[in-house]
């Protein structure tokens, strides 16, 4: 690994802990700056003044926002999630009933998504223009258009109510055996593989065919390789890229499909806490689940970013 | 001398069938909206039926839903709701996004590095989640949830502007025009717009499908457009219960969501080659 490699990889770290602290800013701004908070929220409609600001006082709101704000990055960075005020539980044990649920649903959906889009774009690219190809590119058209909510709901329509296969909620009792679990898991799983294949899909096919109208695919070409030797052995190579990347955009997509997922089939993951603490205004929590949704999302960004610098023969 | 400007081209649609159907659901939609109060057979929000979500019937086309009320009007009112709040956060976006994208190709230097670096911060976020952190801060009030879309939206209308302008601004006529003496206004009027506009309508397109999808999920988790008012997502989510009767209060809103998003996707893909290319 030459120095060049490594300057451009400590700039993309660089980078993404900037945003982070950026996005803290935001994140934090955003939910503490706009009108009514907790205090009021907890108290209720019918508040006196005195017994709201008495509130304010106790849970220390009355301090300056910024003087808070470093109060809860420096929370954050020493593993001080914030307590929740709504529930009367630390934010920290909240997360960590619920975190493991939603990465083992993110990890089973991208465990399936992957291969199966990359490998449909990949073919899709190789018999570019053939009947597979138009009927690759239609699915993934509609499932981009359709909403997830949708999905999921037609899917239990049809086979927890009208079939009766599934079961309509994923909440896993701990004593369940491994057939109950792989039941409750089929829909939602299936619901955001729908939604995460199709950008993916479409972006790994444009790559290649990105790649294929290059010289030195061209050169393959008449040396007499054949085609889909072309794909793999030369244009595939060269586009590790873009498809890294459309794997990591694909992720914002994932993101906003597991928060959906989690409310429709009542899964019990961090999306489904934060939701529930949108609903009840429950600052601290929303905080921190943003800051580590967003933390995900970032470190995945920026690994993709990395895989690509490395992945460039130009640059080894 | 003549003074000569940018080259205008003619875009020439050739029109296939598709396109065209998809056309026709695009219009159906905005017509709809436009003339919802024509349009309803009962007000949108008053109890017409004892009969929860009842079947489809002459008199309730789509049936009731579960509170009674007629699910067709809730429905062609819910048109209005989504259709208009995503235009109007697809506008403010634009104007945002368009903007500064023109103001950084064309001044370029430390005021495009500074511009670019802080909008590519908001693109850390991801959409729904940040939509969340907005509604949570803010409330769902309908000028919240516009603001929340124009937010979430201006930066990639932006970046998508900037990437076309900047190469348009490499091109000779616009180097002729700096000659001439042409402020830097003008030449993001007259001379980079016209030559992107075609591609940043597109683009818009693409936009607005999911600025629907987003609105509609926001409704569906219940931090959206907020009762009795309701919106396609809204409406899909207040009869979740009727799931188990197969009720069509929750399917047809899904529907003519997915109808109109499918229907401005095909429209895009099937746009003449020369400015799907430039999509790319």
């Amino acid at each position: 690994m030459n120095k060049r490699i490594l300057e451009m990889i400590g700039g993309r770290l660089a980078v993404a802990i900037l945003s982070l602290f950026l996005v803290s800013l935001a994140v934090f701004f955003i939910t503490e700056l706009l009108p009514g908070d907790t205090a009021q929220e907890l108290l209720g409609q019918a508040v006196t003044t005195e017994a709201a600001s008495q509130l304010r006082e106790t849970l220390g709101l009355d301090r300056p926002a910024i003087l808070r704000y470093f109060e809860w990055i420096f929370g954050l960075l020493t593993g001080d999630l914030g307590y929740s005020h709504v529930s009367d539980r630390p934010v920290a044990s909240l997360v960590a009933e619920r975190l493991p649920n939603s990465l083992t649903l993110a990890a089973v959906t991208m465990a399936i998504t992957i291969p199966l889009a990359l490998s449909l774009g990949i073919f899709a690219a190789i018999w570019k223009g053939s009947i597979f190809d138009r009927a690759i590119s239609s699915v993934a058209i509609m499932l981009v258009s359709f909403p997830e909510f949708m999905i999921a709901t037609l899917l239990v329509m049809w086979l927890s109510v009208y079939l009766q296969w599934l079961p309509a909620l994923s909440f896993i009792p701990t004593t369940a055996d491994l057939h109950t679990v792989v039941l409750a898991y089929i829909m939602p799983v299936s619901v955001l593989v729908f939604g995460s294949c199709s950008q993916m899909i479409r972006l790994s096919r444009a790559a290649i065919a990105d790649a294929m109208v290059t010289p030195y695919v061209e050169m393959a070409m008449l040396k007499g390789a054949s085609r889909s030797r072309m794909v793999l052995g030369h244009a595939l190579p060269n586009s590790v890229a873009p498809i890294v990347n459309s794997v990591a955009l694909s992720m914002s997509g994932l993101l906003g499909g597991v928060i959906i997922v989690e409310t429709v089939f009542n899964y019990p993951g961090l999306a489904k806490l934060m939701v529930d603490g949108v609903s009840t205004r429950d600052m601290p929590l929303i905080q921190t689940c943003s800051m580590i949704f967003c933390g995900f999302y970032l470190v995945l960004i920026t690994a993709a970013d990395i895989i690509a610098i490395l992945s460039n023969p130009r640059l080894r | 001398m003549t003074v000569s400007t940018a080259p205008r081209r003619k875009i020439r649609f050739q029109i296939r069938p598709i396109a065209a159907v998809c056309l026709l659901v695009v219009l159906f939609w905005i017509i709809v909206a436009l003339f919802a109060p024509l349009l309803v057979h009962y007000p949108a929000g008053d109890m017409v039926s004892y009969d929860y979500f009842g079947p489809m019937s002459k008199e309730y086309w789509l049936g009731t839903d579960y509170l009674g009320r007629d699910i067709y009007s809730r429905l062609i009112v819910g048109t209005r709701y989504t259709i208009g709040i995503a235009f109007v956060g697809l506008i403010l976006a634009a104007l945002i996004g368009i903007t500064l994208g023109l103001l950084a190709a064309a001044f370029g230097g430390v005021f495009d590095t500074i511009l670019s670096r802080a909008i590519d911060t908001f693109v850390g976020i991801p959409n729904l989640l940040l939509a969340l952190v907005i509604v949570a801060g803010g409330g769902s009030s309908i000028p919240i949830l516009i603001g929340a879309i124009t937010v979430i939206f201006f930066p990639g209308c932006y970046r998508f502007t900037r990437s076309m302008a900047v190469n348009v601004n490499a091109l000779d006529f616009i180097s002729a025009a700096r000659a001439r003496g042409e402020g830097h206004f003008y030449i993001m009027i007259h001379e980079i717009l016209p030559n992107i506009a075609g591609p940043i309508m597109a683009d818009l397109g693409l936009r607005f499908v999911h600025i629907i999808l987003l609105l509609s999920g926001l409704s569906f988790l219940g931090l959206g457009v907020q009762p009795p008012n309701a919106d396609w997502g809204a409406l899909v989510r207040e009869n979740m219960i009727g799931i188990s009767y197969g009720s069509p209060a929750v399917v047809v809103p899904s529907l003519a969501l997915a109808s109109l998003a499918l229907a401005i996707n095909l429209l895009i893909d099937n746009l003449p080659q020369r400015i799907r290319d430039q999509l790319e």
